[in-house]
């Protein structure tokens, strides 16, 4: 120190290093490790599930994974055309589309504008816990309790079919368009219904010209999540739709999706490094291409609703 | 700079007022000062020069120039915006916290530059802060106190710390049967109070006030202001204040402060009574803020 | 134009208002409609299991013959499995959201690495088992084991746990950071000794979802290999295991009526322990509800 230390006016020495300045940077450093994993998943999916493709593409050129009309891996005469399983999975994602989307839309309204707040306090937690029961419990459903209802109805339904999937999927993704769509409509400024009413408006022309229309970017995203938690569904359409890939838009059959695909050769004794066990990898791809797509989506449209009120 | 830090340490570690050699001679106008006791009393203790300081884009602070003297009590004043709490915040690099936050200019403490010779906690330790709003931890009166004194390497007696802290901050009276209470269930006033016990526990030189009174009614106020003049005799304090009143009452010195520039700072009772500027005149005047 | 008094003392038009009325009980049956079908099937499942949930079922190893049947190695696989996935996925998640919300720099690194963590918990969960079985079994050699289904699962509840710990820690008073910080405490001092233990109740309720999910799941411990006919309890972390969905699945995919019924049983103690971690984060969180209206 160059200046004399005066007992009076007591000198601070800044210059002194934090003394905990070395566990403090192991510590910065071991958290960034944790959040580093997240990303390494990402990495790790997208890479294993490329790098097994890429065999698979080896053998099965692209063309004819895209051109092929019928999927047989499994048989003497091959044909790798993902069709089946794409028109498969879509048809299970429609039908829950069409169960989930109105259900879902309707009660985010129900509990959002109309419902007061003991109804409230009785109905999210009952859509929680449809929320949170295992995958496994729905297609045990399907299976034995819709299919058997639907064949009361329908007399030539087989027991494994695309309709009794698809609803039950529907069923279980009512709860995730339900509560995103509420978050979004009760993010509509009250200043805007509050001017709805005071031109003279109804409560239902309120909340269908104004406080919907407000929310429908939040909607539309519920709407894609959702439906990208359909195409992912794997135990229920495992279960209940059957494991015959069929390029058909027919309900009443079985068909297989691409995650009962998946499932169906892991539990075979499939070989490791068989064109076989490469095609799970091959379907897996284009499964995570299309969700990451639409969750991107999805979440590139509630980022832009919430800076926009 | 230096290399002999066990001799530096020794030399923190001082209590504030364990040294006897400065008698308190603040009641005495700086003016009034004998040449002995100036030498003393009248030094400078922190050293603003050609501070600027910018909110991303947005300039907040331009080419500040200013001394700080030690064991005085000095107020920043201003319209609100003017940008006299981001200064205070400079002073304990409290704005490192914000992110796209850039300062450029120095700061020194004891003629350390606080930004690049140092350490932020270094520079926080020494240097305490009292905020707007009483943040006290949901803990206990006594674990408030506790605390930053443990963290910052304190080995002795935790109860004559606590008792020592509350007394020089005015509270110990009131709070002497119940140090296992949680303070949030303590009134709004004497949360503040324990604050600035809580700084005092980690023993620093200078105590930075970032408008203590706004959310008090006017009797927390009022003993608030008598625990300032109290810690006047040990402490440099820097009392951001948007009451003029206020600043008058407890500062020695008084900057006045206008979008982001310094207008002026002088003994208080002279800004009060003779500003050399017209704004700080109509300031004081309540023809604008 | 109209006459004000007499608009004012009447009524909106009948049709407009039938209409209102009509839409708002169609709202409402949808809104029952998703509980109805939750009652159903809840009722189902009891109906179904109703003399297969014996203390015989809860006592034995699985068996070719479903009089014999029971599920005891799927419930020592279970607890095995979810103590050993909160383990792994608690303290990287937990480390993850301090992280994010204390240190990071906000920019676009951090952005990315907040969409990145979004993006996955809407990754499916069968793609969690090609991971799992590419990376864990076969890369790192770690087989059909307790330790790579482990893994694969807090891989998988890992943006679970780290976007409820962020909120958790993101509900801490800055005031509180603010605070101590200016004692000279370094952030880790601010994170260990303030932001931990005032979240940490938020942090729990998370993580006993996170863990609910995943004691549910079941594709992904398909593909990584776990074994439905498992006739002994689990004694390391490298044996081969069943959980309570695995068995369920297997039993639900048995064209015999008989095992239809054993897997009614099976969801009985699945839910049940659904039940009882669901009660827990629900306690927990009216705990901290009260505790928030009090501070």
């Amino acid at each position: 120190m160059n200046g004399a230390s005066n007992i009076a006016s007591r000198n601070i020495d800044l210059a002194v290093k934090a003394r905990r300045g070395f566990g403090e940077r192991i510590i910065r450093f071991v958290l960034a490790g944790c959040a580093l994993v997240s990303v390494l998943v990402t990495v790790a999916i997208a890479a294993t599930l490329i790098y097994e493709s890429v065999g698979f593409f080896r053998d099965v050129s692209v063309l004819r994974f895209l051109t092929e009309s019928q999927w047989t891996p499994q048989f003497v005469d091959k044909q790798f055309g993902i069709w089946p399983l794409l028109s498969g999975t879509l048809l299970v994602t429609l039908i829950a589309a069409l169960v989930a989307m109105p259900i879902g839309l309707f009660s985010a309204i129900y509990i959002a504008e109309y419902a007061g707040d003991r109804i409230r306090r009785v109905l999210k937690p009952g859509l929680e816990v449809l929320a949170g029961v295992p995958t496994v419990v729905y297609g045990w459903f399907a299976l034995t309790f819709v299919t058997p209802v639907l064949q009361s109805i329908f007399p030539s339904l087989g027991v494994y079919n695309a309709l009794s999937a698809g609803l039950v999927v529907g069923i279980m993704i009512i709860p995730m368009v339900a509560s995103i769509s509420e978050d979004a409509i009760r993010a509509v400024p009250r200043a805007l219904a509050e001017g709805g009413y005071a031109l003279g408006g109804t409560k239902i022309e309120v909340v269908s010209t104004i406080v919907v229309p407000g929310a429908l970017s939040g909607i539309v995203a519920s709407f894609i999540l959702a439906l990208s938690r359909a195409i992912g569904e794997t135990m229920i359409v495992t279960l209940a739709a059957g494991a015959t890939p069929n390029l058909t838009i027919n309900p009443a059959e079985s068909i297989q999706t691409m995650t009962a695909f998946i499932v169906q050769v892991s539990l075979g004794d499939t070989p490791h490094g068989t064109i076989v066990y490469k095609s799970i990898f091959a379907v897996g791809l284009t499964l995570f291409l299309i969700t990451l797509g639409m969750n991107l989506l999805a979440n590139v449209i509630i980022r832009r609703y919430k800076e926009s009120y | 700079m230096s290399t002999e830090s066990p001799e530096v340490n020794e030399v923190i570690e001082q209590t504030p007022h364990a040294g006897d050699g400065a008698p308190p001679t603040d009641q005495l106008a700086p003016t009034l000062m004998s040449a002995t006791d100036a030498a003393n009393t009248t030094r400078t203790k922190i050293e603003i020069e050609n501070l600027n300081f910018w909110y991303g884009r947005k300039q907040a602070l331009t080419d500040i120039s200013l001394a700080i003297q030690e064991r005085r009590v000095t107020a920043f004043i201003g319209p609100s915006g003017c940008g006299k709490s981001t200064l205070l915040r400079c002073l304990n690099r409290m704005n490192d916290l914000i992110p796209g936050a850039r300062l450029e200019g120095t700061v020194r403490v004891d003629g350390h530059d606080i930004y690049n010779a140092s350490d932020a906690v270094v520079v926080r330790r020494h240097i305490g802060m009292v905020f707007q709003k009483p943040n006290p931890f949901p803990k206990s009166i006594y674990q408030n106190i506790v605390w930053g004194a443990k963290i910052n390497g304190f080995s002795g007696q935790p109860d004559e710390l606590v008792e020592r802290c509350l007394r020089q901050a005015a509270l110990w009276d009131e709070v002497k049967d119940r140090l296992g209470d949680n303070a949030y269930n303590l009134s709004g006033g004497q949360q503040q109070r324990l604050c600035i016990a809580r700084a005092l526990a980690v023993e620093p030189e200078i105590l930075l006030m970032d408008e203590p009174a706004s959310a008090l009614d006017p009797i927390a106020t009022t003993k608030l202001e008598e625990t300032i003049l109290d810690l006047r005799e040990r402490y440099t304090v820097v009392i951001v204040t948007h009451n003029m009143h206020q600043a008058r009452r407890v500062s020695d010195e008084t900057a006045f402060f206008y979008i982001g520039q310094l207008i002026e700072k002088t003994p208080t009772e002279q800004l009060f009574t003779r500003p050399r500027e017209q704004r700080t005149e109509d300031y004081i005047m309540g023809r604008f803020g | 134009m109209a006459d004000l008094s007499k608009d004012i003392g009447g009524s909106v038009s009948a049709m407009r208002r039938r209409v209102g009325d009509a839409l708002a009980v169609l709202f409402l049956a949808a809104t029952m409609t998703g509980l109805v079908v939750l009652m159903v099937l809840l009722v189902d499942i009891v109906v179904q299991a109703w003399g297969w949930l014996s203390p015989g079922f809860l006592a034995n190893y699985p068996s070719r013959f479903p009089e014999q049947a029971g599920i005891k190695s799927a419930i020592f696989g279970s607890l095995w499995m979810i103590s050993l996935t909160g383990l792994i996925a608690i303290p990287v998640g937990v480390g993850a959201a301090i992280y994010l919300e204390e240190y990071a720099r906000t920019g676009w690194l951090l952005r990315v690495i907040q969409v990145n963590i979004a993006n996955l918990a809407g990754v499916p969960s069968v793609l969690y088992g090609i991971l799992g079985l590419a990376l864990f079994v076969r890369f790192l050699l770690l087989g059909r084991s307790l330790i790579a289904g482990a893994l694969t699962m807090a891989l998988l509840i890992l943006p679970v746990v780290i976007i409820s710990a962020q909120e958790a820690i993101r509900a801490v008073p800055s005031g509180v950071r603010e605070g101590a910080l200016a004692l000279g405490a370094t952030r880790w001092e601010v994170v260990r000794d303030h932001l931990l233990p005032m979240s940490a109740t938020g942090i729990l309720t998370g993580v006993i979802l996170a863990l609910s999910r995943a004691i549910g799941e079941t594709a992904p411990l398909l593909m990584i290999g776990a074994l439905s006919f498992v006739a002994f309890i689990p004694e390391g972390i490298m044996d081969s295991f069943t959980v309570l969905p695995i068995q369920i699945f297997n039993w639900a995919s048995r064209p015999q009526p008989e095992f239809k019924h054993l897997a009614a049983a099976g969801i009985v103690v699945l839910m049940v322990v659904l039940l009882i971690m669901n009660a827990a984060a629900i306690t927990l969180r009216n705990r901290l509800d009260k505790r928030r209206q009090q501070v």
